[in-house]
């Protein structure tokens, strides 16, 4: 059975609506994180499934538990559930009290909670700090705490709100090291909101989008980051060539579509006639002097217009007609000799291609 | 200032020789305060938190009245406790009039809305965060309560020594229905306002200077507590 189930969950503050009729499932055990930009709703969502607050509207099915309004079932079943906040509050007490606050709030025996609380600092690294006060911790430090705290009452289900926001890029590495070691070794279902695209990708089983107060796509990190279903996703997720289009012929899977005044080859499933977006990563083409002999289909000649240093990369932008984006390494870039007002060829191949409906 | 002066090392010898009355008296304004303030303390602590923990109308009021509370003068209480005990009170059976029992009944309601108020804002000045993250880690009410008690634990502490001070330095409700009975009802402050008419200064110096050293102390133990 579905571990969660939520329908048309909707939340308002103030008559002003945070959450439009979301409907989603969390299945045992998985790894799934929320992502979309500041200000979407991400922690208001983990907040209704952490049964901290109530919905507006809509329900909140738990196991088969309907938890939506129901006090003494809610409570029951926040007891399955935990959560990592954002800015993790700890208590004015030593780490180890601090971590055996839930276990003790369950009446469990001293011998067992002590038992649990060394495997739970193990877990996070933090044996040494058992009997510091928890309050003199840095902010990693802290955020391991509470993490061996949510963990050690052995939840069904994880929530993590912006694990790692506020860390600096190393505490960041440990604590996704955690995350996914947790997730290896527990049956605990992980639920973690993130502005941070890369960081569900490299965490999650299934990503949840979350945009304009609703749940614009669910899939694998591959369906989202590959398979956009809508312009906004697709500009979440940094797809830098973006081109309106219409499909002019089709021969079996393989398409033309006509973006201006250029033909290109898709291979996708759309009728003739059809008006879409056409999606290029920039790191699917590649650049030449002249038209080379490859198995890429498409081919457009263009003027470079601009060149920004990304690191050991270039990002070229060449205008044929359109303007279209793509990376070259720093070292190609100058064994090439690009340079801006040079004409040079794109390519790519007519699989590098997506589609996605276009209403207007 | 030549007779200040005197009166001041007469003080003095008077503390450091034990002298059995003023041992006495100290001994007595001390126990009384304190049980007051014990008292008060097992009504204040659960009152305060009903307070804070629940919302309900005119709970901004009732902590303003409380707040308005804080600075009822002695005699106002000493007044409306004489009422009730006098012999034609209501209480007036109990034959309780200048007992002690009278000056800490007195006394626990003058410090009630003190440390009542203080307790509520204790609790108030905690993180809303904690109640919040004892709640999604388990807690049912009354561990969450317990929990965000345990976080105010100084700011409560402070909060019953300033209930404690109140009683302890109060002198017009101790002296209205207290009586200054010698050996019986005189506290620090009712004997240095009898011995300071009396003309009695060294006496008067030497409470005086008590009063001040076991504030000192109490706020001493109280800060080492809190640095701890
Ligand atoms: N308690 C609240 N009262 C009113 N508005 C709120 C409250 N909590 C969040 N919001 C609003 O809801 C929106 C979404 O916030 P949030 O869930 O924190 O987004 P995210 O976590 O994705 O950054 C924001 O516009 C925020 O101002
Ligand atoms: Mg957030």
């Amino acid at each position: 059975m579905t571990l969660i189930n939520v329908t048309k969950l909707t939340k308002e503050y103030d008559g002003q609506c945070i959450l439009k009729e979301i409907d989603l499932k969390i299945e045992r055990g998985e790894a799934f994180a929320l992502i979309g930009p500041t200000g979407t709703g991400k922690t208001t969502l983990i907040r209704l499934l952490d049964l901290l607050e109530e919905p507006t509207s809509g329900n909140i099915h738990f196991d088969g538990i309907d938890v939506t309004h129901n006090k003494q079932q809610r409570f029951e079943v926040r007891r399955r559930l935990s959560l990592v906040q954002q800015k993790p509050i700890v208590f004015d007490m030593s780490v180890y009290d601090n971590i055996a606050c839930g276990l003790k709030w369950r009446n469990e025996k001293s011998n067992v909670i002590e038992q649990k609380i060394n495997n739970a600092l193990a877990l996070v690294g933090m044996n040494e700090y058992q009997a510091r006060n928890a309050k003199t911790l840095s902010g990693g430090e802290t955020q391991r705490v509470a993490i061996a705290r949510a963990l050690v009452t052995e939840p069904e289900v994880m929530f993590l709100d912006e694990p790692t926001a506020n860390l600096d890029p190393n505490t960041t590495l440990k604590i996704e090291e955690i995350l996914a070691n947790i997730k290896q070794e527990k049956k605990t279902a992980l639920v973690m909101a993130t502005h941070d695209m890369s960081q569900g990708q490299r965490l999650a089983n299934r990503i949840g989008v979350l945009l304009d107060n609703r749940v614009m796509q669910v899939g694998s990190p591959n369906d989202i980051f590959c398979l956009p279903q809508s312009l906004d996703v697709a500009e979440f997720i940094g797809i830098e060539n973006i081109l309106p289009g219409v499909v002019t012929e089709r021969d079996s899977e393989l398409l033309t579509v006509k973006v201006n005044s250029h033909s290109l080859q898709v291979v996708s499933h759309r009728m003739v006639g059809e008006k879409v977006y056409v999606l290029i990563r920039p790191e699917d083409i590649t650049f030449a002097f002249s038209k080379e002999k490859s198995s890429a289909r498409n081919s457009l000649d263009g003027t470079i217009k601009r060149m920004t240093p990304l690191g050991t990369l270039v990002r070229i932008e060449i205008d044929c007609g359109f303007p279209l984006l793509g990376v070259v390494t720093r070292n190609s870039a100058e064994e090439l000799e690009f340079k801006i007002g040079k004409r040079i060829n794109a390519s790519f191949k007519a699989t590098a291609i997506h589609l996605i409906e276009r209403w207007y | 200032m030549e007779n200040l002066w005197q009166g001041l090392i007469k003080a003095l010898q008077l503390i450091i020789s034990l002298d059995p009355e003023v041992i006495q008296i100290a001994g007595r304004s001390l126990w009384i305060a304190a049980t007051s303030c014990i008292l008060a303390t097992i009504v204040c602590l659960p009152l305060g938190s009903i307070i804070h923990f629940n919302k309900f109308y005119g709970k901004r009021l009732l902590i303003n009245i409380l707040q308005t509370l804080y600075s009822v003068p002695t005699v106002a209480v000493g007044l409306f406790v004489f009422v009730f005990i006098s012999r034609a009170g209501p209480l007036g059976s109990l034959g309780i009039m200048f007992t002690p029992i009278a000056v800490i009944i007195g006394q626990v309601i003058l410090i009630t809305p003190v440390i009542t108020g203080l307790t509520v804002s204790a609790l108030s000045g905690v993180d809303k965060g904690i109640a919040e993250t004892a709640v999604s880690l388990g807690a049912n009410r009354l561990q969450k309560m317990i929990l965000v008690l345990r976080e105010a634990r100084y700011a409560i502490i402070s909060a019953v020594i300033m209930g404690f001070s109140r009683a302890v330095s109060e002198v017009g409700l101790s002296l209205m229905i207290g009586g200054n009975i010698k050996g019986f009802t005189r506290t620090i402050t009712t004997a240095i306002s009898l011995e300071t008419s009396k003309g009695n200064l060294e006496l008067s110096l030497a409470l005086g200077m008590i009063l001040i050293f076991l504030a000192l102390l109490v706020n001493i133990a109280f800060n080492q507590l809190q640095h701890r």
